[in-house]
């Protein structure tokens, strides 16, 4: 009796579970753009009570490699996809099609109680690539630069190759850290760090540099005048349809740009 | 009906039993066919002695000696802080302690154990290497010396029980006879205890570094994640484990970053070969000259 009572049960419970009408939607992916996904998924969860929206972050590799495997609906991505990733996706029958839903300035930052708060373009470059070791090469303090970047996974780390490296590898002692969150929580505790994270992530608890005279801000990241402005991406797989439609199209909705802003990125228009 | 019950029972159990085989089998095939490929763009010495690790480089560079010099000097520091309190621990509980103290301190090392390593790493993160940050005045506190630190205490657990289970195993007429002898309490446990007991010691030993440096979330969190050969124990440094948990998810599948990560997982699985194989040597070499025949 008691054994087909627990049999009956658990095939109610898996019956069930067959019938959830709860659609999904994925999104996997960068750590810069996690902070709007996340903002945009809660809105909208909240509007369509059948749906149902999951956001990972791995980093940007992460998101474009889910999406090629089929395991995200949506990648984001803080970079554009690489050729080898699009060839990768065309082998599997995916076909990546890009949204910009944002617009984002790497900032450089660094402690508080640092002296520096300006640097040019070509000093960012020389701390990263090795060739500047010490702040007071710079008219800081005598301290060592604790040098902090992002693992290969992240967007930011490709985009600040491109935009701030030319290209170039950064040096082999630099800390690498799994998130923007992380680079700006090890930059408050460390006097001497200096780290790059995306414009939402700038707090009280760390300083911004300027870089060759613009200070990284949503008004220069917009009129182009910041030297290390780039897009954020949502790439889905062909042009949205269905509900990863309605979904991107409430984050390009001024709805949805009023979200990206509140989160201290900068809106599209 | 009941012999073929038996059988049945019989069959299930030693499929089960070969399963774990099965598992260990498919996990080194796995290894050597998704490491092997990496040669094609780099040679054995060149992989395992070059010094620069730059995968998703245009031109990439796939050099591991320093993620190998990284755990190894992990290793090594967090041995430094275990053994000594892992094998003190189990020696004033099973020699010193009296009932009541040992019926707290068995427990609570057992709860150390159960402690997940993500708790442990965000705990080094966030309060460890600041503190040791601040105390030593260094540049940053994420580095080998935080990460050996909380290694160590990591594997306390795991050393202290099976030296624990190691010198209870040893029997009571070794220690009659060397109280007899004359010899006082600490002799005994030095000179007799300790050795008859040696070669479930370096079994414990080699469970608390196959645990060390197998080890990933910590590691992740608190060494830093440079990857530079270490010139101070003080400095930020990258272990392999680390770099395999960090690149893993976004290596394009078939690509060279892909195999290279393989191939550190195939040299990651051949080091703790080595020091398990070390192991046994080391314990048949006990067990043959005390004459113990287990």
């Amino acid at each position: 009796m008691k054994k087909s009572l627990v049999a009956i049960f658990l095939a109610t419970v898996l019956a069930v579970n067959c019938f959830a009408v709860n659609k999904k939607i994925v999104m996997d992916g960068s750590t810069t753009v996690l902070p709007i996904a996340q903002a945009a998924a809660e809105v909208f969860m909240d509007a369509n009570k059948d749906i149902e929206i999951s956001v990972r972050g791995g980093g940007s590799g992460v998101g474009a490699t889910s999406l090629v495997e089929g395991t995200c609906d949506i990648a984001n991505m803080s970079r554009s996809m690489k050729d080898s990733e699009i060839q990768k996706a065309a082998g599997r029958g995916v076909i990546a099609k890009a949204n910009v839903v944002a617009m984002d300035g790497i900032a450089v930052i660094v402690n508080p109680s640092n002296t520096v708060s300006a640097l040019t373009k070509k000093q960012v470059k020389d701390i990263y690539t090795g060739k500047i070791s010490n702040w007071k090469q710079i008219g800081g303090q005598d301290v060592k630069i604790v040098v902090i970047s992002r693992d290969s996974a992240s967007g930011t780390y490709e985009a600040f190759g491109s935009l701030a490296l030319d290209a170039q590898k950064v040096r082999s002692d630099a800390l690498t850290m799994a998130s923007n969150q992380q680079i700006a929580v090890t930059v408050s505790n460390t006097p001497g760090a200096v780290g790059y994270v995306g414009l939402g992530f700038i707090s009280e608890k760390v300083k911004a540099l300027s870089i060759d005279g613009v200070i990284p801000s949503k008004k220069s990241v917009l009129t182009k005048e910041y030297v290390y402005s780039r897009p954020l991406f949502m790439y889905t797989n062909g042009s949205p349809k269905g509900d990863v439609k309605k979904l991107i199209d409430f984050i390009k909705s001024p709805e949805g740009q009023k979200l990206v802003d509140e989160q201290g990125f900068v809106a599209l228009k | 009906m009941k012999k073929i019950k038996e059988q049945i029972y019989k069959i299930l159990f030693s499929v089960l039993a070969f399963s774990s085989l099965l598992f260990l089998i498919g996990i080194v095939f796995v290894l050597f066919w998704q490491g092997l490929p990496i040669l094609k763009n780099i040679d054995v010495v060149g992989f395992i002695t070059g010094q620069l690790w730059y995968p998703t480089h245009d031109p990439a560079e796939f050099g591991i000696l320093p993620l190998i010099l990284a755990s190894f000097w992990i290793t090594l520091g967090a041995m430094f802080v275990c053994v000594p309190l892992g094998i003190g621990s189990a020696l004033y509980i099973n020699e010193i302690a009296n009932e009541q103290q040992k019926s707290i301190l068995k427990p609570l090392i057992e709860v150390l154990a159960a402690v997940p390593s993500i708790v442990f790493g965000f705990f080094g993160m966030v309060i460890v290497a600041p503190f040791i940050q601040k105390l030593l005045n260094l540049p940053t506190g994420l580095c080998a010396f935080s990460a050996s630190l909380i290694l160590g205490i990591m594997a306390i657990p795991a050393v202290c029980s099976v030296t624990e289970d190691a010198l209870s195993y040893v029997p009571r007429s070794f220690r009659e006879a060397s109280f007899a002898l004359g010899a006082n309490r600490w002799q005994t446990l030095t000179r007799v205890i300790v050795p008859a007991a040696g070669s479930g010691i370096s079994t414990a030993l080699m469970l608390g570094m196959s645990r060390i440096v197998g080890e990933t979330m910590t590691v992740l969190m608190v060494a830093g994640g440079a990857a530079v050969i270490p010139t101070s124990f003080f400095e930020p440094v990258r272990p392999m484990t680390s770099t395999i948990a960090a690149e893993m998810g976004e290596a394009v599948i078939g690509s060279p970053h892909y195999h290279a990560l393989f191939a550190i997982g195939l040299v990651l699985f051949l080091i703790t070969l080595v020091i398990n194989v070390i192991a046994e040597i080391i314990s048949k070499k006990y067990r043959v000259k005390l004459g113990l025949s287990r």
